[in-house]
């Protein structure tokens, strides 16, 4: 620090009134310093994280395509349009988050239950076209154990399923919430968060679906181990 | 600033939370005093010493079970640990000194020091740190009660499939009890990092920019964003494992065409990031201690703060290196050895600015200075050997022998330890308000430095002869038997000095005299209130003018850029002692809770009903009980709110987020002003005005 005295009293003064505006700023909305509020920053963040997690199991899922050594292979087993139905659905439900915070925004409580309820449904909905699907794979010969597919299939849509029932648990405790008065429009925010982890549920089936289900994976089965090369 | 503004009427203060119970399922905690006070605390700083607490009782057990390493291959053909006792203590070693001694030992010092340092009352989530801490030595309870229930995990710290993913190959549970551990203290490390991530990027105090902050606080952020990025990783990884092991899948089994590389890429996904979590903490703590004892502002403070940047983002894409010798081709190599340089270069930027800081410096050299200075030439040595594995070539020669073992204790012990146990002594007087002992911290530098040296410089020659790692014996005929042997004198030389470290800790500290708000003559905010601080951190929120604020409230520069006292030096100083509420000020605080605890033991129920179902025919009952008990806690934890008296409670966040400082008496605002800044401060006043408004 080579400045004047006075400068540094100059550059005093300009840091107070900055101090002052932000202490003001803090009376409307919330005292930090990125303007996010802290509970939103950390939904953020743990997206952030989630994005690894995901990132893991779908690079998993991406390296054995096509190389179970035994069948049944994805060709034989996938029914595409029932899960782009249920697809669908889950998209959907993505309009019903987004009704549900303009809802509480305008401070209908009403509306609010209805469109989360709503969003919870398309999301129970989505997963009972899981189950469906998961079990009918199982009668058809695919488990866990059958293949690669079956282990890297079964992992990571299952890992997505539990972040599904996790987010309708989350968006029926806020319909609670609200029948009871304890989710005014004050707290409009809460609605958000959930409602930020929810979209973020359904992007992540839309890589799901286009990997998993889209993108056909060659069938013919290489070998696991190759040939050692002798340099 | 001689206006002294008459105090508001002020509300009295009830010394205990009157608990209202509106909405949670239990009454609060009461107690403020005693054991139960530090259970259900929330407390950063609470908090922060019982993470170091538990990380050193952790170092202690992980460095006995290094010296039955030492002990067994201090002669050949030891016979003191069978082959399988030997690869249960070497995993139990690497997975505790990682996870459960640095790794918290750098997050509690954030936890105390973080707030402390960006002037705030406490984190962001003051309920997900309790939360936190107690997942994390829920983590640790449960890797080490594997020794009671048939064995420790034996596969090594890094749990290569498949020889830990097909349970023949690795019979009995450790492998299941090392998965379930590492996950439980994964969660907790993951919610730590989001907690202090808010915290550093949203509870600063006023005026305190970013590139204001103090450099551990950027370190520490550095390395809790790649925590909350790395530790996702390790989980898939993990969790394929536990498929594997429990549920038949075929992740890591070649027969089926499962790809045991998998596994290692995952790993060192994690594992490589995992380096720079564990040391870019203790390059912060060297920092910080630098300035002081030279008495001159850390070199190229910007620089410092982008080469962490630039370590955390290319920390992403090195980790082929860990896997040179697996034969993934002469491409994947080469560009995984180009980058391993490339990284060297921030390193080295940051090694020659603390030289830089050093240099021309009035050095002080007190116990803190002596680490931070081992830990300089130590770190190098151990950057150097790595750049040395950064040459495939070379690699191949070096890989699993003994002179990988030397490169990564050279950066982990002499790197972060070193760094970690420097800022033991600079920041105990703060934490415990008492001084450590400077002779025997002397004493217990130096043979720690020796000691280090002599277990692990050894350990280079031994590799290059070829010894490799985890055996559990050798032959004479190799003639290794006299460097393994001073590599043993060395690692009980260490004891010794750790036992000196610990009469210090325990037996001399307490019966020093008080320390003093500013022992060192300071730079930073946490040396402006005194030690140890209140329970409210500061009277009233500092307001940051620049970088090393604190020090610049004390001392200016000349013409010539000498360093000269600022008249009210004294006043600044005494100040500091006095930064305490005062009578009749109202400052909310979150309040203690039980549901944090509840929801961490639940997941630990959680663990141990898997580890029971497998055994049990596939019965999960208790994991579902422990997964009942931790949604019964979050439940009650999100319709808590987090401070009792909810005067503000109609907005969850504000309580939340920032303890709001309720009844602030403007006089001691004012007072705390006039002390607290430089000449011609334009600065107190205003602000001051606009917090009395605030309140």
């Amino acid at each position: 620090m080579t400045t004047t005295p006075e400068a540094l009293a100059d550059e005093h003064a300009i840091e107070a009134m900055r101090a002052e505006e932000q202490l003001i700023g803090a009376h409307e909305g919330h005292a930090t310093n990125t303007g996010v509020s802290n509970e939103k920053l950390a939904m953020w963040a743990f997206l952030g994280s989630e994005c690894l997690l995901f990132g893991g199991l779908i690079s998993t899922y991406f390296l054995y395509r096509g190389r179970s050594l035994a069948g049944p292979t994805p060709k034989q087993i996938y029914d595409i349009p029932y899960t782009s139905i249920s697809s669908f659905v889950l998209l959907m439900s993505s309009l019903t988050m987004v009704l549900a915070l303009a809802a509480i925004q305008r401070g209908d409580q009403r509306r609010l239950r209805v469109w989360l309820v709503a969003t919870a449904m398309l999301g129970t909905t989505f997963i009972g076209g899981q189950v469906y699907e998961f079990t009918s794979f199982i009668r058809e010969g695919l488990t866990l154990k059958t293949n690669l597919f079956g282990s890297s299939f079964f992992v990571l849509t299952g890992f997505h399923g539990v972040h599904v029932t996790v987010g309708i648990i989350m968006l029926l405790s806020l319909a609670g919430l609200s029948s009871k008065g304890k989710l005014p429009q004050s707290k409009s925010e809460v609605v958000e968060i959930v409602g930020l982890y929810w979209h973020f549920v359904d992007i992540v089936w839309i890589v799901l679906f286009t990997i998993v289900y889209l993108i056909p994976s060659p069938h013919v089965p290489r070998p696991s181990v190759p040939p050692l090369q002798i340099r | 600033m001689t206006t002294v503004l008459e105090p508001p009427a002020l509300a009295p203060i009830p010394d205990k939370p009157k608990s209202p119970d509106t909405g949670g399922f239990l009454a609060r905690p009461k107690s403020s005093k005693g054991f139960w006070s530090w259970v259900f605390t929330v407390d950063h700083k609470k908090l922060g010493i019982m993470y170091g607490a538990t990380a050193f009782f952790f170092f202690l057990v992980g460095g006995s079970e290094a010296l039955l390493i030492r002990l067994q291959l201090a002669r050949p053909n030891g016979h003191i640990l069978s082959a399988n006792e030997y690869n249960q203590v070497f995993t139990m070693h690497g997975t505790t000194m990682v996870f459960l001694v640095i790794m918290p030992l750098s997050v509690g010092l954030a936890n105390y020091m973080l707030p402390l340092q960006i002037g705030a009352r406490d984190v962001a989530f003051p309920r997900m740190n309790s939360f936190s801490y107690w997942l994390f030595l829920s983590g640790g309870i449960f890797l080490y009660s594997s020794f009671v229930f048939g064995g420790a995990p034996n596969g090594g710290w890094f749990g290569y499939a498949p020889n830990t993913s097909i349970t023949g190959y690795l019979p009995g549970r450790g492998t299941d009890f090392w998965i379930f551990g590492l996950l439980l203290t994964g969660i907790a490390s993951t919610v730590g990092a989001a907690n202090l991530v808010v915290t550093a990027f949203n509870m600063r105090a006023p005026g305190m920019s970013l590139l204001r902050m103090p450099i551990f606080s950027w370190m520490s952020l550095i390395s809790q964003m790649l925590t909350l990025f790395a530790m996702p990783v390790i989980t898939v990884a993990l969790f394929l494992l536990m498929f594997d092991r429990n549920f038949g899948s075929n992740f890591f089994n070649p027969a089926r065409g499962g790809d045991p590389v998998l596994w290692q890429h995952l790993f060192w996904l994690f594992g490589h990031p995992e380096v720079y979590i564990l040391i870019l903490p203790a390059m912060g703590l060297v920092s910080e201690i630098m300035p002081v004892f030279a008495r001159k502002p850390l070199f190229g403070y910007p620089v410092m703060v982008f080469s962490g940047i630039a370590i955390g983002f290319m920390g992403w894409g090195v980790w082929v290196h860990h896997m040179f010798a697996v034969g993934l081709g002469p491409v994947a190599v080469s560009a995984f050895s180009v980058s391993t340089m490339f990284i060297a270069v921030p390193t080295g930027v940051k090694i020659f600015n603390w030289i830089g800081t050093l240099w021309g410096g009035s050095l002080r050299f007190d116990t803190p200075m002596l680490f931070a200075v081992g830990f300089i030439v130590m770190f190098t040595i151990g950057g150097l050997s790595g750049v040395t594995h950064a040459l495939s070539p070379s690699d191949r020669q070096q890989t699993d022998t003994y002179y990988v073992v030397a490169h990564f204790h050279y950066v982990l012990f002499g790197g972060a330890i070193f760094g970690l146990f420097g800022a033991l002594y600079y920041w105990w007087p703060k934490i415990f308000g008492r001084m450590l002992n400077e002779r025997l911290g002397k004493v217990h530098f130096w043979l720690n430095f020796i000691g280090f040296n002599m277990a692990f410089g050894p350990m280079h020659i031994l590799g290059l002869q070829g010894m490799p790692r985890r055996i559990y014996t050798y032959d004479s005929s190799l003639h290794l038997g006299f460097w393994n042997m001073v590599s043993t004198i060395g690692a009980f030389t260490i004891a010794v000095a750790t036992l000196v470290f610990m009469y210090n800790m325990f037996v001399l500290s307490p019966k020093s005299p008080p320390a003093p708000a500013d022992p060192w003559d300071g730079r930073t905010l946490e040396w402006s209130i005194p030690s140890p601080p209140p329970e409210y951190n500061f009277a009233s929120t500092p307001v940051v003018h620049s970088l090393d604020d604190y020090w610049h409230r004390k001392y200016t520069e000349d013409e010539e850029g000498r360093l000269v006292r600022l008249p009210n030096y004294e006043a600044v100083r005494a100040a500091s002692e006095t930064n305490l509420a005062r009578e009749g000020q109202h400052i909310h605080l979150p309040s203690p809770s039980y549901f944090p605890i509840v929801a961490a033991f639940g997941l630990l129920v959680a663990a141990y009903g898997m580890i029971l179902g497998h055994s049990n025919g596939a019965n999960y009952l208790v994991s579902v009980v422990g997964g009942l008990i931790t949604i019964f806690g979050l439940y009650g934890w999100a319709l808590e709110p987090s401070a009792a008296p909810e005067e503000e409670g109609d907005d969850g966040h504000g309580a939340d987020g920032e303890p709001l400082l309720v009844g602030a008496s403007a006089e001691a605002l004012g007072a705390g002003s006039t002390a607290g800044l430089p000449a011609g401060d334009g600065g107190g006043g205003p602000a001051a005005g606009a917090e009395g408004d605030a309140s």
